[in-house]
């Protein structure tokens, strides 16, 4: 071998053992220079490899090469070596306490809990397809009483229960004057719900004088008692639960026949009447049922007071409910006074919505 | 409606428990609210005694010591007994030792004064049968020893409350209520009470003669008249049957009425016929003022629309509401004229409603009874009158209204197979249809399509159609049996909500995703609210709808404007330890409609928001704790900007106020030309009015009006092809130029190149060098760009010239430095 080349094995080994051994970037950047820098030994090696006799140009040449290469690659990864390490010990002191608070903090606000519920209500719906409409608070006595075939002696009618205005209107006492505009508005078929405001002349604990109501009305040739209760089926298990069964009960109400109340399967004790532990459920009384709403076919006067030949009742039919919003709110969120819902104390407004 | 389960045996037994039947019961249309144990328990403990000896107790002149064979066939039990009458050789009812008295008691072998009684001898009002506490009760000699004293006496019995809905007076009689059972239990029925009536025929009564000037008032009025009357206390029987209704005994003829209407469902009246001056009654309207002295006690001024039952000395009845004081049966009393009648159900109601007077007859008539009924009522009543007081029925019965043809076939209601399958969803077998319908006195003639129906005079007003008909059929079916199927869907529209709706909520959701809480307001208020808003008069928020029968002063009229609401919200929160308030509402205000609306107010959905104290997100615990900015006007302005902005409505704030804000930091919210709400502080003697002493800021729009502003779909617009070129400018003003003029005489003058002007830095003149006090110096972005090029330098100079000379000339504003 000739002396040229031991020379450059000789210079790889020692560039070998300084690059590996250098303790940061600035150690390697000197090794750098030494081995690979202008006036290198390797490097001036390889610009002097023409000199050579032309047998020994060649090895020499492949030699002086692949030992600048391979120290290049050696240099190279150590030097990403290096900076790695660099960069987490500088990462480890550059240290923020994230279980302190963000900041800034961000508020959080909340819907009302009647107005969370509301839309809950809604979505529901829209979901089986019908409309969301809205009506007048400020209602005439015709379409809060007379067009749903309330009897004139109707206890509701009294001043003892209903707000009456100085000009003769009612505040309503339900959302379901709004079957009769709305059936005005529309022809058949037609399937709406009618959230809102609403006023009796109560107040206790179970009654304010102002509540929420949301109204239904599904409307077409062959709309049966069957298709309400699967509605309401459908209703109780999005707000209650997917185990929950409803029950209809017969009842009346001036607008509707048949007219049911609707109950539902007490979520509290699974519908049984009693809890885990063996005593009654207070939630349904025991009774394993929970009364939600009121509900039935609607009456065949109403379809007349709509004074529409589209609402003729021997050709359409259909049905209609009414639900209090509060009551639902507190049914699903354990409320235990209606009038917690009205102080607006914001201890209370943090925790829904 | 109470119903002791005792009394309604006498009529039907099903063969089913209590809870069985109460959710029969509430699984077909009658609600079951209470299930009350009326009277003793432990009634084993209850029997019949013989009184074998009374002698006097040693220790005590009152008591006396009894051997009494209770009939247990063991040793005769020693009772000890204070009441006067007892003695031997009576026939008594005893309560052992395990015995449960009606007030909970529960009875032991106790010593009387050193004497063991092994039990007590009862007296009436010790089993709640009446107030009789002079002595023990006597009991029917040929009674046995030994048995069960509940056998004898109506001592313990189930009673159930049933909430009777509106339409269905018959069930308002135990007898009604008997016929449903039988109905919905298969259970059989037995023959009515008034099946025999055992008063002597005739059309007239010799000595008394009736009128009814109001027959539309007044469909039925039919009197009886009762000679030889003797008046007295009641059988126990029947002070028991009344105790478990809740209606307390007075004496025979009265409790006759009441046990009379509690069994038919049909109110009587008792007079003294001889306190019925002149032997006639008429019926007629009351003249306005006319006065009345009641059963109760009470004058009552009449009014007119009322009808009253007089005399010959003048009013002696409020009808079908109370009796009167003056022709009262009393202890003295010999004849006695029973009357049944039949009122106009809304003329009842609006009369009870009017004198604040409801009763039993009241409540039963304003639902509207059938006349049938009355002759129902008195055939019971004769029969009672005759047993209890020993009376002699006169001949005949007056009877004003009476149907001339009751044989008469009413029309019959067709129920056609298809329709009641139509409206339920299911079929229900033509034979279960005609079983359903008889049991509850409905009589059926087949037809090919259906049943032609014929209606039982107690049910005429409730049942006239053919879907009143499916109801009856179906209740008593069990609609809980039904499938749960869902209704067709047929529109090809999809159901979501309306432009107005959505744009409710996201203005909603946007100030919920800055920190805000909404609250509930009342849309009640009061009057006086106007001036604690300093409202001027006049004021066009004034104007109200105000209330007939509010439940109070404070809530008499409704709102006009929304912001006492969110005052009163801040103002709870305050005063129980809160210290920052940012809430809205979302909800109408209210107005007098104009006279040609087609709503009777003018309803505005507002939305507003309240800010007090620390505005939300503003604070920092790193920067030395920094603390948050305050609420204030522009802090306002900015929530509101969130919720416009994000709308997408063109909006501005111009100079304006209201009569509740800080005269000096407030502004109309215009729109489209339009006002569409204001923002501002509120005025400090306003806040002050709620017990505020700090900067409150508010805003309120119409969202209604937004809705129409908001568009629907964005469309789109190319801001990406060809860049913004941005250049910025100071200009000095007078100090008192709203920013705003700054900003449209710059937009006018930018013309389509200015794509947006804004202000983003202000300092007053006293800054400036040299100072120039009154005035102030606006730094304006002005940022311009074109739709088809990318903008040059030389584009733009023109176009900046040409604004700063606008508002040189118009403003008279000098370009800065």
């Amino acid at each position: 071998m000739s002396e040229v080349l031991e020379r450059v094995a000789a210079l790889r080994a020692e560039a070998e053992v300084a690059a590996t051994s250098a303790a940061d970037v600035a150690a390697l950047e000197e090794v750098r220079v030494r081995f690979l820098g202008r006036k290198a030994e390797l490097p001036n090696l390889l610009r002097g490899v023409a000199d050579l006799p032309a047998e020994e140009r060649g090895t020499v040449g492949r030699a002086a090469n692949e030992a600048r290469q391979a120290l290049e690659r050696l240099i190279d990864d150590r030097g990403a070596e290096l900076e790695a390490l660099e960069l987490s010990s500088s990462l480890a002191g550059d240290r923020i306490d994230l279980t302190l608070p963000g900041d800034p903090a961000q508020p959080v606000g909340r819907l009302h809990l009647l107005t969370a519920t509301r839309r809950l209500i809604e979505d529901i719906f829209l979901g089986m397809g019908f409309d969301v409409l809205e009506g007048p608070e400020v209602e005439t006595v015709h379409y809060n009483f007379d067009a749903l075939n309330h009897d004139p002696a109707h206890p509701a009618r009294a001043l003892s229960d209903t707000f009456y205005t100085t000009d003769g209107a009612v505040l309503r006492t339900h959302t379901s004057p709004m079957q009769i505009r709305a059936m005005q508005a529309q022809e058949p078929p037609i399937a709406v719900i009618v959230p809102g405001r609403t006023y009796r002349r109560d107040n206790d604990a179970t009654h304010t004088p102002q509540f929420h109501q949301v109204e239904g009305l599904a409307v077409d040739v062959d709309i049966t008692l069957a298709d309400l209760r699967g509605t309401l089926l459908t209703f109780a298990r999005a707000v209650f639960g997917e185990q929950r069964e409803i029950r209809m009960r017969p009842h009346f109400f001036p607008f509707t026949e048949p007219s049911v109340e609707v109950d539902v399967s007490c979520f509290a004790c699974e519908g049984s009447g009693t809890l885990p532990n063996g005593s009654r459920c207070n939630l349904c009384k025991g009774s394993g049922w929970i009364e939600v709403l009121g509900a039935g076919m609607v009456d065949p006067n109403v379809f007349r007071a709509v004074g529409s030949d589209a609402y003729d009742p021997e050709r359409v039919q259909g049905f209609a409910f009414g639900m209090g919003v509060e009551r639902i709110a507190m049914l699903r969120h354990g409320v235990p006074d209606l009038r917690l819902l009205y102080d607006n104390d914001l201890r209370f407004l943090e925790q829904f919505g | 409606m109470r119903l002791p389960l005792a009394w309604l045996q006498d009529y039907v037994r099903p063969e089913l428990d209590t809870a069985a039947l109460v959710d029969r019961l509430d699984m077909t249309g009658t609600a079951v609210e209470h299930v009350l144990a009326y009277g003793v328990s432990g009634v084993e403990h209850f029997v019949v005694g013989k009184v074998l000896s009374a002698e006097q107790h040693p220790d005590a002149d009152r008591l006396r010591v009894c051997l009494v064979d209770v009939g247990d066939g063991g040793e005769p039990k020693q009772i000890v007994c204070g009441a006067p009458n007892v003695a031997a050789g009576q026939t008594v009812a005893v309560a052992r030792p395990g015995a449960v008295m009606p007030d909970g008691t529960k009875l032991k072998a106790a010593k009387l004064r050193g004497v063991v009684s092994d039990g007590m001898i009862l007296a009436e009002d010790e089993l709640g049968l009446g107030s009789d506490h002079a002595g023990i009760m006597e009991l029917d000699d040929s009674l046995e020893a030994g048995t069960p004293l509940a056998d004898v006496l109506p001592i313990a019995t189930e009673v159930l409350e049933l909430e009777i809905t509106p339409n269905r007076p018959d069930c308002l009689g135990v007898y009604g209520v008997a016929r449903e059972v039988h109905a919905i239990t298969g259970a059989a029925l037995a023959k009515p009470p008034w099946a025999k009536d055992p008063h002597p025929a005739g059309a007239t009564i010799d000595g008394v003669s009736v009128a009814v000037d109001c027959p539309e008032l007044c469909p039925r009025f039919t009197i009886r008249a009762f000679d030889d009357v003797r008046v007295g206390p009641s059988p126990l029987w029947l002070k028991g049957r009344l105790a478990a209704a809740g209606v307390r005994s007075i004496s025979n003829v009265v409790d006759i009425t009441n046990y009379v209407m509690l069994l038919t469902g049909q109110p009587m009246h008792a007079f003294d016929a001889d306190r019925v001056s002149g032997g006639r009654l008429t019926v007629r309207l009351a003249a306005d003022g006319e006065t009345i002295d009641t059963l109760d006690g009470q004058t009552r001024s009449l009014t007119a629309g009322m009808v009253v039952i007089e005399d010959a000395d003048g009013p002696t009845s409020i009808a079908g509401v109370m009796g009167g004081a003056r022709s009262e049966v009393d202890g003295d009393t010999t004849r006695v004229l029973i009357e049944a009648a039949t009122w106009d159900g809304p003329n009842i109601n609006r009369t009870s409603s009017a004198l604040g007077l409801r009763s039993e007859a009241s409540g039963r008539f304003e639902k509207g009874l059938s006349p049938q009924q009355t002759l129902e009522a008195q055939a019971v009543a004769s029969a009672l009158m005759i047993e209890l007081c020993g009376a002699r029925p006169v001949d005949g019965t007056v009877d004003i209204g009476a149907d001339p043809d009751p044989a008469r076939p009413q029309a019959p209601i067709l129920l056609r197979d298809e329709r009641i399958e139509a409206l339920l969803g299911v079929a229900i077998p033509r034979r279960r249809q005609i079983e359903i319908l008889t049991s509850l006195g409905f009589f059926t003639t087949p037809g090919d399509d259906g049943l032609a129906v014929g209606v039982p005079h107690w049910r005429r007003r409730d049942i006239t159609r053919e879907a009143d008909l499916i109801e009856e059929v179906a209740r008593v079916h069990g609609v809980e049996t039904l499938p749960s199927t869902l209704p067709p869907r047929r529109r090809l529209r999809a159901a979501r909500l309306t432009h107005a709706q959505s744009v409710r909520r996201r203005a909603e959701d946007t100030l919920v995703g800055r920190g805000l809480l909404e609250v509930a307001g009342w849309s009640f208020t009061e009057p006086s609210v106007f001036d604690r808003l300093q409202l001027p008069p006049g004021d066009h928020h004034r104007e109200h709808v105000a209330l007939v029968n509010p439940m109070s002063e404070t809530q008499s009229i409704l709102r006009t404007v929304q912001l006492p609401s969110l005052l009163d919200a801040a103002r709870h929160n305050l005063a129980r330890g809160a210290t920052d308030i940012g809430v809205f509402e979302s909800a109408a205000v209210y107005r007098p409609a104009g006279a040609d609306a087609a709503a009777p107010a003018t309803e505005v959905h507002v939305l507003g928001a309240l800010l007090i104290g620390a505005l939300p997100g503003t604070a920092s615990w790193r920067d030395g704790a920094r603390a948050a900015r305050g609420a204030d006007a522009p802090a306002a302005k900015g929530m509101l900007a969130a919720v416009l902005d994000a709308l997408r409505v063109d909006w501005s704030v111009e100079t304006g106020t209201e009569a509740f804000l800080h005269p000096g930091r407030a502004g109309h919210v215009h729109a489209a030309g339009r006002r569409i709400g204001w923002v501002g502080e509120v005025h400090p003697l306003v806040a002050r009015a709620w017990e505020i002493d700090r900067t409150a800021a508010a805003f309120a729009v119409d969202l209604g009006l937004l809705a129409s502003l908001a568009p629907e779909v964005a469309a789109y617009r190319d801001l990406t092809s060809f860049p913004v070129l941005r250049e910025d400018v100071a200009i000095v003003v007078g100090a008192d130029l709203p920013a705003g003029r700054v900003l449209d005489v710059a937009r006018e003058a930018g013309g389509k190149l200015l794509t947006g002007v804004e202000v983003f830095d202000v300092f007053a003149g006293e800054e400036l060098n040299p100072p120039r006090p009154g005035t102030v110096s606006l730094a304006l972005h002005l940022e311009f760009r074109a739709e088809d090029r990318t903008l040059a330098d030389t584009d733009v100079a023109p176009v900046r010239e040409k604004i700063v000379a606008h508002l040189r000339d118009e403003l008279g504003g000098e370009l800065r430095g």
